[in-house]
Formats: C-alpha cells, structure tokens, sequence
C-alpha cells in the first residue's frame, strides 16, 4: 500500500475514533522533529476539532538551562576551547553567545560528528565538549569520554521529563513519543506511564499512524505504548548504546529550561577528571545566575501557551535574531512556529 | 538535533565506515551497532550509525525522504 493512501485511511480513522471519543482531547508530540513534520504538512489542520496537538519539551537545544550556556560561555571567555553542535552556538546567553565567542577568540568550534572533537584534541589539548542532546545523541558524547574527552554534559532523559509533564498544569491525553529516542532506549522505559503513548518515525504518514493509533487507544481506555515505528525501533533498543551510555554516565538530576529541576532527569559524566562541571568548578562558581527575562519559552516547552502568545514572538524574536533557545533551534517551536504558521 | 538519516554500508575501515546516501558519500562511525556488514543499511545520527535497518524499509524511507525534498522544491519554486 502506498504512503499516500494509508495517510489517507489514517485521516479517516482518527475521523471515526474521535467522533466515538466524544470529548476535547489533547495530544503531545516529544520531539521537536516531530513537530516539524506536524507544521510542515499542516497535520493540525486536517484533525478532527476535538483533537489538539501541542509540542513538548523535545528540543535538546531549548530544554538546556540558561545557567548551563553561561557557563559554557564563560569558560570559552576565560580561553578554554570549546566544541559543540551548531545550534548551540546561537543560544543566547546572558550577555553573549557561544558564536560571539568565537568570532572574538576562535576559540568556539561547531561540528557535526563527535569524532571531529578527536582530532581537534591533536591542536587543543584541553577542548571541552559540550555535550547536548538526548538518548540519542548522548551515546556519541559517552564514545568521546573512551577517547579521554573532557565534557560538560547537559545530556537529558526523556522518561523523566514525561513523568514531569504528567504532574503538570496541562491535561494529556496521550502521547507520541520520540522515535530516534527510543532507538536507543527501547520502549520498556515508557511503559511506567499509565496513559497511552505511540513511538513514531518522522513521515507524514507515521505521525498519522501514530494519531491514529493513540486516538484508537483513547476510545479503547488503553493505557498501554505500543510501537509505532517498528521500521526502526526494537522494543529492547540499541543494547550496545545502552551498555555504553552506563559506562561513562551516571544519572542525576537536571535542570531544564521551563520545567526546572527534574530528579533523574539528566546523565552526569562518570570519571571526574573528565568532567568539566568538576575540573572548572572554580571558574564555573563564579558564574551568576540568570536574570528572568520576557522571554516565555519554558511555558512554550510545557504546552502551557503557543509561540504566538509570547509578547516576544516575531517582535523582538525571530530566527536571525532569537531571544531565547525555542527560536533558536530547527526542532524549537517557535523557530518551526516561524517558519511554517506565519 | 534527534534527525538521523538511512544510508548503505559500501565500505567498512574498523570503526568507520562508508555510507552511501543515495549517491552521496560520508564516513560514519559504526561502533555503536551490533556486527555491521557491507551491504547493510544503517540509520545514522551526528555521524554515528545508531541501528541496522532491514533493507525493505531502508529503500522505502529513503524514497519518503527524496519525495519530501521534491515537495519542498516545489513549494520553493
């Protein structure tokens, strides 16, 4: 069956699934690729009215707390090399960011692969990473640390932040959760949540897939996780990525931008001669923290208000001039909201 | 920052490999999967191949993307 016929029975089964649901019910995407799709191919539009989707706290680059990228800035003042992905280098700090570093000191550098980071270690002896992602991505930081890499992690787990947002001020009724994630981790860490969840890809037609199926659990009172993205995703998950995310992290908790400290939420560099957060920690404790600012992200984050409802959105923050990281980011809702809505 | 994208193993060097992305050609890095062969495709992340795919939904993922990419073309145009 072609992709562009089973969207078109997905469409017409959610129809059917939320006339027998017969309430308003409101259904979060993790992960900002996610939302991307959602907002690319105008997903939101074609739903019944009975069924919201928000965007959740599923940019790596958004969720970072403000203190953790004025730390990392102020390092890279101080003439500690630094390496990290792109987006990063955007992120505002609270007087500059990492790519204002870098014109001043080229000291600052953006890869693409973590294995970069290896042979920039040739030139920079003491280059810090600063390892940002989740599941995903966190494994390429652990491959750094075998390689005696120095990082400052702010690696976040999403289990923990589902667990958060459950306790939240907004009702979910289910919710899509992240497929390169659970790539990694499987789909046995969701299972604690009682409520239902569908692991999906990245196409149009798999986000339907998974609307459809979380609109089938809803009406069966199913509060189950089923795997959406069987293409990709085995139930156990990568073991091998497993084993080494154990090896070189341990968990903790963890500050996130907009939902604050979550306990377990974060994975902290085992060895602590490789830890920045602990090598630093005389220049780091110098670091103030953040001032509040207008800036509305962490409600973006938690699905309390839209992009739109930031006093912020397209007046003083934009793409090429963002105030705070969800404009910053591709996967940042505000950056997609830019983007596809107008 | 979570995209990862299907390609074809085409050359294994220990831990890297060469992944050809329907013409295009990059180095991964193949240690984070279980026994990678030539052949295999692989859904790689941030230059790291993060699991083996099994060929039939390789070929279809990699003609979702490249039908993706027509549509944003057109759009652009």
């Amino acid at each position: 069956m072609n992709k562009e016929y089973l969207s078109r029975l997905h469409v017409a089964q959610i129809k059917e699934n939320a006339k027998l649901i017969r309430r308003d019910i409101t259904l979060m995407e993790i992960c900002g690729g996610h939302t991307n799709t959602i907002m690319k191919y105008g997903i939101r539009d074609i739903l019944p009215k009975n069924i919201r989707l928000i965007s959740g706290p599923g940019c790596p680059v958004c969720v970072s707390s403000q203190y953790d990228i004025d730390c990392m800035i102020r390092l890279a003042e101080e003439g500690i090399p630094v390496a990290t992905y792109g987006d990063m280098l955007k992120v505002p700090g609270s007087s500059a960011t990492l790519e204002k570093i870098k014109a001043k000191t080229g000291n600052v550098f953006e890869i693409y692969s973590a294995e970069e980071v290896i042979k920039l270690k040739e030139k920079y002896l003491d280059i810090i990473f600063f390892g940002v992602g989740f599941e995903t991505t966190a494994p390429m930081t652990a491959y750094l640390l075998e390689n005696q890499i120095c990082v400052y992690s702010v690696h976040k787990l999403v289990p923990p932040a589902i667990k958060a947002l459950l306790s939240g001020e907004v009702r979910i009724d289910g919710f899509i959760n992240p497929g390169h994630v659970s790539t990694i981790i499987g789909v046995e860490p969701y299972k604690e949540f009682k409520i239902p969840q569908v692991v999906a890809g990245f196409e149009p037609e798999q986000i339907l897939r998974a609307i459809n199926l979380l609109t089938q659990l809803i009406k069966n009172k199913q509060n189950i996780v089923v795997n959406g993205y069987t293409e990709v995703v085995k139930d156990s998950g990568n073991l091998k990525a497993q084993q080494f995310l154990k090896k070189h992290f341990k968990i903790s908790d963890s500050e996130w931008r907009g939902l604050g400290k979550i306990p377990l939420s974060g994975l902290e560099v085992r060895n602590d001669k490789l830890n920045a957060k602990i090598k630093y920690a005389k220049i780091i404790s110098k670091v103030p923290i953040p001032k509040k600012t207008a800036c509305r992200c962490g409600e973006v984050l938690k699905g309390i208000i839209e992009p739109k409802q930031c006093p912020l959105y397209k007046k003083t923050c934009t793409p090429t001039n963002p105030k705070g990281a969800c404009m910053v980011s591709a996967e940042g809702s505000c950056a997609i909201s830019y983007n596809y809505d107008g | 920052m979570c995209y990862a994208i299907p390609g074809k193993i085409i050359k294994i060097m220990n831990d890297n490999a060469t992944i050809d992305y329907d013409g295009v050609t990059k180095v991964a890095n193949i240690s984070l999967v279980e026994n990678p062969k030539l052949g295999d495709y692989v859904l790689v992340h941030a230059g790291f191949a993060i699991e083996i795919l099994n060929k039939k939904n390789a070929e279809e993922s990699i003609n979702a993307i490249k039908n993706q990419i027509k549509i944003t073309d057109g759009l652009e145009k």
